[in-house]
């Protein structure tokens, strides 16, 4: 039985970052902002791009560094979805906190510039009208705040909040960078890993970071500190290759039946049926043995069905509807019946 | 006591369908910084099983000391005041809740409710800081922006509190959140492991089973654990000791679809889409979800179809389960689908029999 003890932080926390200057692979951001530590001069920042980049770790890590643990909390205020920000809050929370001036308390070691900051995580889940709201605000008090604006769709931020931010694209990690900063998580933990182990943690987490730390993590936990690339691959939860292969197969057999019987069991598998079709369609463009019209056909199915999945289309139905088009694809078969 | 709950493992070493993941658990939470999970897999295949025993293996018996009380939270949305009521199963180390049944407040629930809970350690007995265990179901259901409300939670309060997640499907948690959490993945029992759990609750009440009984139950059963389990207890109970031909009873909603589907097949008119209407009302008053209720139709319709038109339905299932997610009322899809499948079905046998 686990003892009571405080639980210490998962190893994503663990190795975040602390000072903008070990943010990896976002060169530009670092560089602005290191020039910012000199100069303590900023503008409004917009930070987008996909999870597991380094956003969220970016702006806490600069907000820190020019105000120091101290001066923190009064200087910066960090809200995110998981606070309500509807156009009240965004009324008075973020205004009350603007509109008191800055101290002039100093600390020593610390840029502290004159003005606060105010972060904005997530913000793509703000309404509109939330954003609208915030013009104001921006323009009565840019004198002594910033804004930080952090998100993973940029286009979900109105136009005149982007326009007034240097805006920042946080880039997928790539592989090279991926694999160091996971070599220093590795020697930290007394772990091993092999060059093929290395760079299939890379593969598997698609540039993000986050993930490629969690199922390092759960590896370690799982399979002691030898850590080999089938291992992460069980923890990773992609789908295995013979699984998508004997979806097609089935197809191939043009037996609506056998198909129905490979999708039930992919479903009963708990198989995630999003993530089984972007197998699917990697296999599909690249067989040699279908012709193009084909695959047009099977890849447009593909498409029309992520957006139900996306509306929440049940996963069975769309992906049965899928193998039955894929077969009409692959035999010639037209896709309504003519009698 | 129902046998699904008599014989639901109670601990981890317990667990035999699902060992190995079982196994990955203990040595997952064998430190104290392992990472927020989210279990998922179809329904009846021991998520909930599993997340128990995992909870029973970091906390011990205290954990087992459950309360389920009714809590109304009032939150202040600036504009007016919410009451929410929600449904929480807890004990002095972990809380379990469903924040979806909030509906389109679930929100709410995630920046009112879960997010002070994380924020707030527990104090044990000796005055040390201690870390909770919050338990929230069906995630799949909750809206995107209830979603988006987790993210910055899971990490910022992830020294005193771990999540752990459960649902159904995970293609319907969004990207972000699956990236906090170590994805579990608990697939649907074989047939063969669902015969095996049938004859070990078999051996322990002392019954004796036919050849072949377990194997029949357990085809029935769609590869979901609780409902074999369930039918095995029905049959105990409609006759003892087990025939060897005794017949495993389908639930009752699905044979009344099976009943509409052969209304649709032997006949396609106007009057008889109006008879099939009263049919689908009397489904959903009974609280059989929609989706439900069109797959089961499309299933026992396949069973029925020239290969031809097996492409054509499946199609048409398919988009107008769409279009209920879309729309507000399920009955007008099921009964569109009908239709649809009626005017398809005339015309081909008008085109093959004259
Ligand atoms: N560029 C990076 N350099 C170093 N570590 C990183 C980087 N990006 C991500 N990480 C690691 O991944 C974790 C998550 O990163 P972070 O919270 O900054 O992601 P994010 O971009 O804000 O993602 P999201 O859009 O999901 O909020 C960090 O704790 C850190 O361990
Ligand atoms: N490993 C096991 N051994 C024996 N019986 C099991 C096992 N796992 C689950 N069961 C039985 O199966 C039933 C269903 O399991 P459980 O409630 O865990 O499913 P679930 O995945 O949470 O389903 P749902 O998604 O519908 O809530 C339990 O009541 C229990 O009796
Ligand atoms: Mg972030
Ligand atoms: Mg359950």
């Amino acid at each position: 039985m686990a003892p009571l003890v405080p639980m210490s932080q998962p190893w994503v926390e663990k190795y975040r970052p602390r000072q903008v200057k070990d943010v990896a692979h976002q060169e530009e951001v670092v560089r602005v902002l290191t020039n910012t530590l000199q100069t303590a001069d900023l503008p409004h920042m917009l930070f987008y791009g996909p999870p597991g980049t380094g956003k969220t770790t970016t702006a806490l890590a600069i907000a820190y560094q020019l105000y120091g643990p101290e001066l923190y909390k009064s200087r910066v205020l960090e809200l995110n979805a998981s606070d309500d920000r509807g156009i009240n809050v965004v009324r008075t929370k973020i205004k009350d906190f603007a509109a008191v001036a800055v101290g002039t308390t100093r600390k020593a070691g610390y840029p502290c510039p004159p003005y606060k900051i105010i972060i904005l995580d997530e913000a793509d889940s703000m309404t509109e009208d939330a954003q609208n709201a915030l013009r104001r605000t921006m323009e009565t008090y840019s004198k002594v705040t910033r804004f930080f604006f952090i998100c993973n769709y940029i286009s979900r931020i109105i136009e005149p909040l982007a326009s007034r931010c240097a805006k920042f694209r946080f880039k997928p990690l790539s592989e090279e960078v991926m694999s160091s900063r996971v070599m220093h998580i590795c020697n930290e933990e007394g772990l091993n890993l092999d060059a093929q182990a290395l760079s299939t943690l890379s593969a598997i987490s698609q540039g993000d970071l986050r993930r490629a730390i969690t199922y390092l993590q759960s590896a370690a936990r799982l399979f002691g500190s030898s850590i080999s690339s089938s291992d992460l691959i069980s923890v990773s939860g992609v789908i295995p290759e013979d699984v998508v292969k004997s979806l097609l197969a089935a197809c191939r057999s043009g037996e609506f039946d056998m198909a129905n019987k490979e999708v039930s069991n992919i479903i009963a598998d708990g198989y995630p049926v999003s993530q089984l079709m972007a197998q699917f369609l990697d296999v599909i463009v690249s067989s040699d043995d279908i012709p193009d019209d084909q695959k047009a056909r099977i890849c447009k199915k593909l498409g029309e069905t992520d957006k139900c999945l996306v509306d929440g289309a049940d996963e069975y139905l769309q992906l049965l509807d899928v193998a039955s088009e894929t077969i009409r694809a692959l035999f010639n078969m037209p896709q309504t019946l003519v009698f | 006591m129902l046998w699904v709950d008599k014989y639901r493992p109670k601990t981890l070493d317990k667990v035999t369908v699902h060992d190995q993941v079982a196994q990955n658990l203990r040595k997952l939470v064998s430190e104290q910084d392992c990472p927020h999970l989210l279990f998922y897999g179809p329904s009846g295949s021991g998520k909930k099983t599993l997340i128990l025993a995992l909870i029973k293996q970091m906390f011990g018996a205290g954990a087992e000391k459950v309360k389920l009380e009714n809590k109304t939270w009032k939150i202040d949305t600036g504009t007016r005041t919410l009451e929410i009521e929600l449904a929480m199963l807890s004990s002095s180390h972990h809380v379990e809740m469903n924040p979806s049944d909030a509906g389109f407040q679930d929100r709410y629930v995630v920046q009112e409710v879960i997010k002070e809970m994380a924020k707030n350690r527990p104090i044990d007995a000796k005055g040390k800081r201690a870390f909770k265990v919050l338990v929230l179901n069906e995630v799949d259901k909750l809206s995107r922006e209830a979603q988006h409300s987790l993210r910055r939670t899971m990490e910022k309060y992830s020294s005193s509190c771990r999540l752990i997640l459960c649902c159904n499907s995970s293609s319907k948690v969004t990207e972000a959140v699956r990236s906090r959490c170590l994805n579990v993945r608990v697939n649907a029992p074989s047939e063969d492991q669902i015969v095996q759990v049938l004859e070990f609750i078999g051996k322990k009440e002392n019954l004796h089973l036919p050849a072949g009984f377990a194997a029949r139950i357990a085809a029935q059963s769609n590869r979901n654990l609780r409902r074999a389990i369930l039918f095995f207890e029905t049959c105990k109970v409609q006759q003892y000791p087990f025939t060897s031909n005794q017949v495993v009873p389908p639930l009752d909603w699905e044979q009344y679809v099976s009943e509409i589907a052969t209304d649709i097949l032997t006949e396609q008119s106007p009057k008889r889409l109006y008879a099939v209407r009263q049919k689908f009302y009397e489904l959903l008053v009974n609280c059989i979800p929609p989706e439900s209720i069109l797959k089961k139709l499309l299933a026992e319709l396949l069973r029925k179809l020239d290969a031809d038109l097996k492409h054509e339905i499946c199609h048409w299932a398919a988009h107008y389960e769409h279009k209920m997610r879309l729309g507000s009322k399920a009955i007008f899809h099921l009964e569109a689908f009908v239709a649809k499948f009626m005017s398809v079905y005339k015309e081909f046998l008008v085109a093959t029999f004259g």
